[in-house]
């Protein structure tokens, strides 16, 4: 069924929801003439302040570090330029990190934007598909001649973050609330996010581990990922690195890359 | 997993669960899930906005499952925009049909507002005017919503603070109209119809006279805060965050004592409290539907 494509009241009384400086909409009124100002600006605050309190549920760790006046006066800039485009709060803020390694203000501590990436990864496995992790055993019934063939299919909860900071150090200290020592911001670190089951764990990757997990999950066999991984760090362990990301749960199957 | 359906399998028919009478209920908040479940099943039921289970996996789906094992649940839709003139989202469609196929809620609900504009998710419950344009399009979208889902919704009357100069029907006349025309029910929220009342300076109980009580399969009871407009009168603001206040419950006993049992929900979305707290409310609404109503086959189930 097709309707009249007039101007909508929708088009009049949205603009204004998240930029102060538009008067109220002259489509809208109080009772019995009364003014609807403060009335409409009753809506501007339930969008506003409501988007603000979902980046704040996402981004638990960034608004410890900066305290909640710093956090809600950032946010609240980023709400208005980029207001969600899916009706599922879970999905929104995706350009947050960005937005805070380009944010003024937060300029004196570099490190932020990795750790809302590792937030935000955190929640995108929280919500990802529910499926049983590769066992131990499988691996260990491979042939070794075989080994540098396989290829893994990653579990679909499965991230890497990848930070010239200690963003997962960072990260732990400020989102789980364990009070640690003095943190060397300045170390790299890269952070593997899996959820094998139900909760989200989220690990610091040793030296090389983070190219060696990524060829991984780009479905790269094994032989390609630990060289790869060996050019990236002259440490790189293999045995250490593929015992982790199985006991983290990163993988839910195995097989040769020729029997897809 | 457990045995719920998977929501790839939203091709399956829908079942009618049965209705589940006048039994009061709460909001549930994962916060409460230990306390909920070291209880055991009770008399009452839950319901969940519905968005907040629409990913694909992980914890929101066992605490759901895990409460819709012993308990009746309402899937209450937040964000589907049926008061807006643009068309729905396909995408939200398909992901409530494959909502109500894995767990097969007692009651669908939705809200007479929109909160999308464009491609722009307003995250609120805003308000419209009531035209005959804005009649046409609602029905659209409720039939659209009702043969997604296989099944009827109902539609909740809106709490609002301003009114628009086009409007040119009331709202209970707009409410009455979209049921006749789509056949949905109505989810007759109690103190969105006090704060509005409060609002626009009309009637609450000259408002409840003209809805068509009829057509309601639940009822709404919240708590609401206090503002001031720009003359400085009384604004209410429905705020989900205290508990319901006296004028709200003398109104819900006055329905109640018209229309009997009606599934009556105790919604709680901010400064959430201990789950006794909550509970109690429930409690003090299935007081008065055990007072006024039949007594509900549904809250037999599970005798105390």
């Amino acid at each position: 069924m097709l309707h009249e494509p007039t101007p909508s009241f929708s088009a009049a009384f949205a603009p204004a929801l998240l930029d102060p400086a538009r008067t109220t909409p002259g489509i809208v009124t109080g009772p019995h003439g009364k003014a609807a100002g403060k009335r409409y600006d009753v809506y501007r605050n339930n969008v506003t302040v409501s988007l603000i309190d979902a980046l704040a549920a996402i981004y638990p760790a960034v608004q410890r570090i900066t305290g909640p006046d710093f956090f809600r006066a950032m946010a609240r800039f980023y709400v208005r330029s980029t207001p969600p485009t899916s009706p599922l709060l879970f999905e929104y803020g995706r350009g947050f990190p960005g937005f805070i390694a380009e944010y003024q203000h937060a300029q004196t501590m570099p490190w932020l934007a990795d750790v809302a990436r590792i937030e935000r990864a955190w929640l995108d496995a929280y919500h990802a598909r529910d499926a049983a992790p590769l066992a131990p055993a499988e691996l260990a019934a491979v042939e070794p001649e075989r080994l540098a063939d396989l290829v893994f299919t990653p579990h679909p909860a499965t991230q890497i973050v990848r930070s010239d900071f200690a963003a997962v150090t960072i990260f732990a200290a400020n989102r789980d609330g364990a009070p640690g020592g003095r943190i060397d911001a300045s170390a790299p670190e890269d952070a593997l996010i899996t959820r094998p089951e139900f909760d989200v764990i989220v690990r610091h990757l040793p030296p090389g581990g983070a190219v060696f997990a990524t060829c991984l999950i780009q479905g790269r066999p094994l032989g390609e990922a630990t060289t790869a991984a060996l050019e990236a760090s002259a440490e790189f362990d293999i045995p250490t690195n593929i015992a982790g990301l199985i006991e983290a749960g990163a993988f839910m199957s195995i097989d040769f890359g020729d029997a897809r | 997993m457990t045995t719920a359906i998977a929501p790839g399998a939203s091709a399956l028919p829908l079942r009618y669960s049965n209705p589940i009478g006048g039994i009061a209920g709460t909001s549930f908040k994962p916060e409460h899930l230990p306390a909920i479940l070291s209880a055991g099943p009770q008399r009452g039921f839950f319901e969940v906005h519905a968005e907040n289970y629409m990913g694909a996996g992980g914890p929101p789906h066992r605490a759901l499952e895990a409460i819709r094992r012993d308990h009746p649940l309402s899937l209450h839709g937040v964000c589907m925009s049926i008061g807006g003139p643009q068309p729905l989202d396909k995408a939200h469609l398909a992901r409530f049909r494959g909502l109500v196929a894995r767990y097969q809620p007692s009651i669908v609900s939705e809200h007479l507002a929109w909160s999308t504009h464009e491609t722009s998710f307003f995250n609120d419950l805003l308000p419209l005017p009531y035209t005959e344009t804005t009649l046409r399009h609602v029905c659209d979208h409720v039939d659209q919503m009702q043969e997604a889902i296989l099944r009827p919704i109902l539609l909740e009357n809106p709490s609002t603070y301003l009114a628009f100069a086009e409007t040119t029907m009331s709202e209970t006349d707009f409410i009455r109209s979209v049921a006749a025309r789509t056949g949905c029910g109505l989810l007759l929220d109690i103190n969105n119809v006090f704060v509005s009342a409060t609002n626009h300076g009309f009637s609450a109980l000259d408002y409840l006279s003209d809805f068509p009580l009829a057509r309601v399969g639940e009822i709404h009871l919240a708590g609401h805060a206090e503002q001031v407009d720009d003359e400085g009168d009384l604004l209410l603001i429905d705020s989900h965050d205290r508990p319901v206040a006296d004028a709200v419950w003398k109104l819900y006993e006055i329905v109640i004592e018209r229309c009997g049992g009606v599934p009556t929900l105790v919604e709680w979305d901010g400064k959430i409290p201990d789950w006794p707290v909550l509970q109690a409310e429930a409690a003090a609404a299935q007081e008065i539907l055990d007072r006024y109503g039949p007594a509900a086959w549904a809250g037999e189930r599970h005798a105390a």
